[in-house]
């Protein structure tokens, strides 16, 4: 019985995995969300947030990285730290690491 | 009969000419390893000449990270080899890399000022987009290990970003 609800997580979570690798749009939960950076690249890449709520990102990459914003904001991850960021009004836009432009992520508001 | 005869002959010998060809220009795991270590240790001694020369906060900013960039994922690289029992091994495409690197850097050292900073980042540009062709299309085809594959896919995205990061300093110069 013990094994079968092992096994039912287990599919549980290999769900999950597989739903941020596919990209799915992530909503934040009790007013946080959280942002793997690994390999150079923003997973989930696509997340659904409220103003108010806040963005945790998780460098686990051995180089440091960005999360910036032209002209508006930069929030620096050095390598293997956490940062964190408040959204606020006007934050419903696309952000790209400054050190390697190639790794972009985006953020969608929800009213 | 005699002229099917020479055309056999011909498509064996072009045939086997061509498979020897790839067969040597195929680097192995060792020479691999050797081969991306190197393109990292080039990009850190270019940079430190830029750190040693550039007034220009951007330049020395970008010159800085590709320092720090390249040192962890070498760091990596060199965890990675060792783990998996592999002894990097130099080869003529490492060498003719460190070759072509020593004579821009010479060329590089003779430039001051905005005329340094332009050419440096102008050949970080050329440098990386060169090296992106190399992993891409014979080293990540090339590699047997799945972990040393994997390796080179996320050192092609860092060389992908430095590039455009490159560009993008590029693009402020002007």
């Amino acid at each position: 019985m013990t094994v079968l609800v092992l096994d039912r997580r287990g599919l549980l979570l290999g769900g999950a995995a597989a739903a941020l690798a596919a990209g799915t749009r992530v909503r934040a939960e009790n007013g946080t969300v959280r942002v793997t950076i690994e390999n150079l690249a923003f997973v989930p890449a696509e997340m659904e947030v409220k103003v108010g709520d806040t963005i945790e990102r998780v460098n686990k990459d051995p180089i440091a990285h960005t999360a910036t914003v032209n002209g508006r904001w930069e929030v620096m991850i050095p390598a293997g730290a956490t940062a964190t960021r408040v959204v606020e009004a006007g934050d419903g836009v696309e952000y790209y690491c400054r050190f390697h432009p190639n790794m972009t992520g985006r953020i969608v508001i929800r009213g | 009969m005699k002229t099917y005869k020479v055309i056999g002959v011909s498509l064996v010998l072009l045939l086997s000419a061509t498979l020897g060809a790839f067969a040597e220009d195929k680097p192995t795991d060792p020479q691999i390893a050797h081969i991306a270590y190197t393109a990292g240790v080039i990009d850190i001694d270019t940079a430190k000449l830029a750190l040693s020369k550039s007034k220009n906060k951007v330049v020395v900013g970008f010159a800085q990270s590709m320092v720090n960039d390249h040192q962890a994922v070498n760091d990596q690289a060199l965890a990675l080899v060792k783990k998996l029992g592999v002894t990097p091994e130099d080869n003529a495409t490492s060498q003719s890399l460190v070759k072509d690197a020593d004579k821009k850097r010479a060329e590089l050292a003779k430039l001051d000022g905005n005329a340094f900073d332009r050419a440096y980042v102008e050949n970080e540009i050329a440098y990386h987009k060169h090296v992106n062709g190399a992993l891409k299309n014979l080293l990540i085809p090339s590699a047997q290990n799945t972990e040393l594959k994997s390796f080179l896919q996320t050192g092609l995205k860092l060389f992908q970003g430095h590039e455009q990061h490159a560009e993008h300093v590029a693009a402020a110069q002007k």
